[in-house]
């Protein structure tokens, strides 16, 4: 094993290489190979630390302080440069017309009150609530309110400087200098025709337009393949039965009893059965009930509510009427 | 329609500050994650590299089937976690028949993957496995030396590579200031044959010697493995010369105080706070002084008298 004296060291990073040393035969044994390794690796950090201890030091509570030299192995970075800043609109705006910034002070003198306030925010110099009276000038319109129109100027000029704000923004982000701590979102999908937001869609809303698109097919949807976890379709709407094409004219016939019904309800041939004697019994009794509660609510205050609620309810119950009053008058007979 | 975020956290607001490029990097977080299949040994060698770098580590335990670094399409997730995780470095650890106990070693340029070593891990040796003086045992997060030894790492191409890699990995924070008292790891790294590295982790024993250096002893202590190289992807040229960019100006910092005349040269401001003539101690001690520290004592003791027998009556 030959070693020459020039080792590669690498102080800043604590490296030390020995590009010349070979193993001219593989040792046998493990340990002698790792005692070999270690020798070798011994040399190599005792010429690093010679190089090390050499340096200048100060002394510090733990012990001995040593400025480090840059390393000289160079390494890939793991992120790209910094890009700078490209200037802001108003910045080169000044620049070309020679704008100085001026260093401004934190307070400043304020006339009304006669003492140094702070420039912006609480308590500040020039605030709009401030002030008492406006004069009226030539050119104002005599019904507009100065004060308000004075905020809404404020506010105009706030969102001016938000969009521009914003535009640098974009700006910058196109050019990748975006600042660290600020994202970009998007907010909403750009939106063509009208101005309108989009309507969030509720789940019902949104199941009944799946189940119509699903049952738009050909085959009225039966046949499509499902998705894991989707439900069946509900029965919607009227489910028509067809009669079959040829029948008998028998007593189980389906046409001819169809065409009975529907005779039967027109001519009201069995009447009794068409009305329903309990229905008609609890409606009559829940109507006297409400008029004794009426009369004594009269007593006390006045019903206009409930007045205003007869009217529509009466006409109801006239055309019901007519049956419990002629079954009573049947029964009577 | 964009709208402007910013953290109303001032704790989130130094997060991102961390995360952003820098002209000067400081050193790389590693990812450490497995594969479909993990061995016992492989296991093993993810833990322990985790413990010797566990202030800029992560460690990930769940296994990730689609995680493939040398095919095409594998390495979207890789990106992603080093996206959210912040790490640059990753070491991806898998076992199969074909490559048992692999070892993936890759490095990410603006989290995306930028090179990648593929190596093997044999006769491995745990920290446990090893006797030693437990003084001796190095402290987390101490700078390491780092030794390579062999001509196979200046003359086969892989061997480089995995020099390169093996140095970002291994090297920690990148410090100006170091303190001697605290220098106890090294690692070395021998080329046993041309695709073969013998890795050892070792501690050092500082002894006395004649001069001011000391005489290094190293005590084998932790991790030892050979580590066979497979294959390995280069990073293509117009990315390395991107990534190998440095900032030559580095802007000096404006010493306070100090101006420079092309007449006078430098000139510095010093300010001094105002005298506070009252309360400096006199350097002479005059007559007058002394007396009036006697009658102020003599005050005092008489308050005190005048008090005990307050309380006395009371």
């Amino acid at each position: 094993m030959e070693t020459q004296k020039p080792f590669q060291v690498d102080v800043g990073n604590l490296l030390a290489f020995n590009p010349f040393h070979n193993f001219p035969s593989l040792p046998t044994s493990r340990d002698e190979l790792v005692k070999g390794c270690l020798e070798e690796g011994t040399k190599l950090i005792q010429a690093v630390a010679d190089s090390l201890f050499n340096l200048p030091s100060t002394e510090d509570v733990d012990g001995p302080l040593v400025k480090l030299p840059p390393p000289t192995t160079k390494l890939p970075r793991e992120k790209h440069l910094p890009k700078p800043k490209p200037p802001t609109k108003w910045e080169e705006f000044a620049k070309k017309k020679g704008i100085q910034k001026r260093k401004k002070d934190k307070v400043l003198w304020d006339e009304q009150t006669g003492t140094w306030k702070r420039r912006f925010g609480y308590d500040r110099v020039n605030d709009d609530k401030d002030i008492p009276i406006i004069e009226a000038k030539m050119t104002d319109e005599p019904g507009e309110d100065p004060f308000a129109k004075r905020q809404d100027d404020k506010k105009k000029r706030v969102e001016k400087q938000e969009k521009n704000r914003l535009q640098n923004l974009k700006q910058a982000a196109k050019l990748g200098a975006l600042p660290s701590h600020v994202q970009l979102a998007a907010t909403a999908l750009p939106i063509t025709g009208t101005q309108a937001p989009p309507k969030k869609v509720t789940k019902d809303e949104l199941g009944n337009v799946a189940g119509m698109a699903a049952t738009s097919t050909a085959s009225g949807g039966k046949f499509d393949r499902k998705l894991l976890g989707e439900k069946p379709a509900k029965k919607q709407g009227k489910h028509r039965k067809f009669l079959p094409v040829v029948e008998g004219s028998g007593i189980g016939s389906r046409e001819k009893e169809q065409t009975e019904n529907v005779l039967n309800k027109l001519i009201s041939k069995h009447s009794h059965e068409i009305l329903n004697v309990g229905k008609a019994v609890t409606m009559y009794n829940v109507k006297k009930e409400k008029k004794a509660r009426n009369r004594k609510n009269q007593e006390g205050k006045s019903s206009s509510t409930s007045n205003k609620l007869k009217p529509k309810k009466q006409l109801h119950k006239k055309a019901a009427k007519k049956g419990p009053e002629s079954s009573k008058k049947r029964m009577a007979k | 329609m964009m709208k402007i975020k910013t953290p109303r956290n001032g704790r989130v607001r130094r997060e991102l500050e961390k995360r952003a490029p820098k002209l000067v990097e400081t050193g790389k977080k590693t990812l450490i994650l497995q594969g479909t299949k993990t061995s016992g040994i492989l296991n093993g060698v993810l833990s322990e590299i985790y413990h010797l770098k566990k202030g800029g580590a992560v460690r990930f335990t769940r296994k990730n089937d689609n995680i493939r670094p040398f095919e095409s399409g594998g390495e979207t997730s890789l990106e992603f976690f080093s996206l959210k995780t912040d790490c640059s470095i990753f070491v991806y650890g898998s076992h199969s028949k074909k490559r048992p106990n692999n070892l993936v070693i890759g490095r990410m340029y603006d989290h995306h993957v930028y090179d990648l070593v593929e190596v093997g891990v044999e006769n491995f040796k745990s920290i446990e496995s090893f006797t030693y003086d437990k003084k001796m045992a190095p402290r987390v997060g101490s700078k390491p030396f780092i030794a390579f030894v062999g001509e196979g790492f200046e003359n086969v191409d892989e061997l480089k590579h995995l020099k390169e890699v093996l140095l970002d990995l291994l090297r920690g924070e990148v410090v100006e200031n170091i303190n001697l008292a605290g220098l106890d790891r090294a690692y070395v790294c021998t080329a046993i044959s041309s695709n073969k590295v013998y890795l050892t982790h070792c501690a050092l024993r500082l002894k006395k010697s004649g001069t001011v250096v000391p005489r290094m002893e190293l005590v084998e202590v932790g991790l030892s493995m050979d580590l066979v190289v497979r294959r390995h992807r280069l990073p293509n040229e117009g990315l390395r010369k991107e990534a190998m960019r440095t900032a030559k100006d580095q802007p000096k910092k404006k010493i306070k105080n100090v101006s420079s005349d092309a007449i006078e040269g430098t000139i510095g401001k010093i300010y001094i706070p105002d005298q506070k003539v009252g309360d400096v101690a006199l350097p002479n001690k005059a007559k007058g002084v002394k007396r009036e520290r006697r009658e102020a004592k003599k005050k005092e003791a008489n308050e005190r008298a005048s008090k005990k027998h307050k309380e006395e009556s009371e």
